[in-house]
């Protein structure tokens, strides 16, 4: 039989995912804070991009679903993520390239 | 086994997450970064789809090709001064497939957990489903009231909408939808209540951001992106799944400190932006305006003082971008380059409309990212500076954000242009910014005044320089 990917909540694991918010809200803080101001922009489109995991919830609650009304939704809900997850990188990466420093024109000659 | 697998690939996709935050700290690694976000989302997608067994994969395939239909053409065709309203489009997007996703998890969840009895792990779950369901639905439509009013479409006006009993009306809303989930956590028996928290949460959004204003959108923006992050992390709580956690944490607290660092630059708090309704208090205060002389010069005389300069400084703002005048600075900065001129430009916090706008915007026409000077970087050095052109901004470059005590703007951080030995002032006529009020810069004895269009005197100004 395979695993439930639900999984069976018990309070160790409500404890656990508190504990695991907790450290990933430090570090994402810590992360954020170090970012270069010139790149807020595309950090924006990046975590935009970061948030369509929202596509793996769809997707478990797919399995193995029988209601009708909740398949429907699920599925509008991969629609969202897959259209900002494509979006969100493929844009961030255009802003990114337009990034560049000064043409390094004198150094050739 | 394959439970064991599946928890080693998501690890590895968090710590992904992660590097693809990291690398966004320099310009360098930061393309690196977005690749080390794609294969995370890419290692999250394939470790959940071996595990879940899929009924209609046709469908789901489906549902995936329309989401690439509407995101690439976006991606590639939007214009760079769009890019807020599609980041208020994805925060949209965003929080409703986590909204939809848990609002189909709550009536997947309810009839088994009411058959069975609820136990206290099931009520702690209905709670944060219903939190993030809230969350959610009220990120959605606060999200596309934000894309409205970023759009400047006629019927959503941009300024803060205000009524009486707003505050108790949201108050109403907001607290009936907590209300409604803590009765359902309580007995989740009676699931026809969960409509009505939708119905409010989809109310609150719209009257949260009809009420804030239009310069307030980059804040706003942040705070949407914000939610949207929790909401993912209120469906990782529900489903047990860690990934979800850590990456809508990560999403979270990066939408915080950017709200944070907005209401910094603009010196507002954060319950103010919420709440507020600035726009009423300051045009109040614009009422008094009498005629004052100021000089006014014309492009040949800007290019004179421009040629004379061994450093220049272009203070831009979003009226640049209103103007298309980003190509227009560029060229002037590259004629005055060209004769040996030390060209920067200072940006602002919010001289665009979201978040490190404007960088985005100037490295759009073309100007390498080594000349943008963040406003503590050049504030310092502006004495030494012979001559700074302020473009399409007029607000964070007002000194009596630093010396008028009874000014709206007065302790908002400011770009310190009035300190330089010249400023050329491009502006289109002489009536006051977005916080309406005036602006002492245009009296100032150093100031020349360059009335018009921005692109055309930029380009004029241009012409004139290849003549000196």
């Amino acid at each position: 039989m395979p695993p439930d990917p639900h999984g069976v909540m018990t309070t160790h694991d409500i404890l656990m995912n508190l504990l695991v918010f907790a450290l990933s809200s430090f570090l994402g803080l810590e992360l954020i804070r170090h970012v270069s101001r010139l790149l807020h922009t595309p950090l924006m489109s990046l975590t935009n991009a970061l948030s369509s995991i929202a596509v793996i919830a769809a997707f478990i609650v797919l399995d193995d679903q029988q209601n009708d009304f909740v398949t429907v939704l699920a599925l509008i809900a991969i629609a969202c993520s897959a259209t900002n997850a494509i979006g969100g990188f493929m844009i961030t990466d255009r802003i990114l390239r337009m990034f560049k420093k000064d043409k390094p024109a004198k150094e050739a000659s | 086994m394959i439970h064991d697998v599946r928890l080693g690939m998501y690890a590895v996709a968090a710590i992904l997450f992660a590097l693809s935050l990291k690398g966004m700290s320099e310009v360098r690694t930061s393309r690196l970064g977005n690749w080390a976000g794609i294969a995370g989302m890419a290692l999250g997608v394939i470790a959940t789809l071996v595990a879940v067994h899929l009924r209609h994969i046709d469908w789901v395939a489906g549902a995936v090709i329309v989401g690439v239909a509407l995101g690439v053409p976006m991606a590639l065709r939007m214009p760079m001064t769009a890019v807020p309203q599609r980041t208020a489009f994805s925060h949209a997007f965003g929080a409703l497939a986590a909204a939809l996703v848990g609002t189909g998890e709550f009536y997947d969840r309810v009839p088994e957990i009411a058959a069975h009895g609820a136990t206290i792990q099931d009520r702690f779950a209905i709670l944060v489903l219903c939190a993030e369901v809230i969350l959610g639905y009220l990120t959605a439509t606060g999200s596309i009231v934000a894309l409205l009013k970023l759009q400047e479409v006629k019927w959503v006006p941009s300024s803060p909408v205000i009524f009486p009993g707003r505050h108790a009306l949201s108050a109403l809303l907001i607290g009936g939808a907590f209300a409604i989930a803590i009765a359902l956590a309580i007995d989740p028996t009676q699931p026809y209540l969960f409509p009505i928290l939708i119905g409010a949460a989809l109310i609150f959004g719209v009257l949260l951001v009809l009420a804030i204003g239009g310069a307030d959108m980059p804040t706003v923006i942040a705070i949407l992106n914000s939610y949207a992050g929790l909401s993912a992390v209120g469906l990782g709580f529900v489903l047990n799944n860690k990934l979800l956690i850590v990456a809508g944490a990560l999403d979270g607290t990066s939408g915080l400190v950017l709200a944070v660092l907005m209401c910094q630059a603009m010196n507002r708090s954060f319950t103010n932006v919420l709440f507020g309704g600035f726009g009423a208090t300051a045009t109040a205060a614009a009422g008094k305006k009498e005629e004052r002389p100021y000089r006014s010069g014309a492009a040949d005389e800007a290019a004179f003082l421009l040629s004379n300069a061994s450093k220049v400084v272009f203070a831009p703002g979003y009226g640049l971008a209103v103007a298309q005048a980003q190509h227009a600075v560029r060229e002037v900065a590259e004629e005055l380059k060209k004769r040996g001129v030390d060209v920067k430009y200072a940006i602002h916090p919010v001289a665009g409309r979201m978040p490190g706008h404007m960088n985005v915007l100037l490295a759009d026409a073309n100007v390498p990212y080594d000349e943008l000077l963040e406003m503590e970087e050049i504030n310092p050095i502006f004495p030494e500076v012979d001559v700074v052109v302020v473009v399409g901004a007029n607000d964070v470059v007002n000194p009596a954000a630093r010396t008028d005590k009874t000014s709206p703007l007065y302790g908002m951080p400011m770009l310190d242009v009035d300190r330089a030995k010249n400023v050329i002032f491009l502006k289109r006529s002489m009536a006051t910014g977005f916080a309406g009020v005036d602006n002492e810069l245009f009296y100032q004895s150093s100031t020349m005044m360059l009335l018009g269009d921005a692109k055309k005197s930029l380009l004029h100004v241009r012409e004139a320089l290849k003549q000196v």
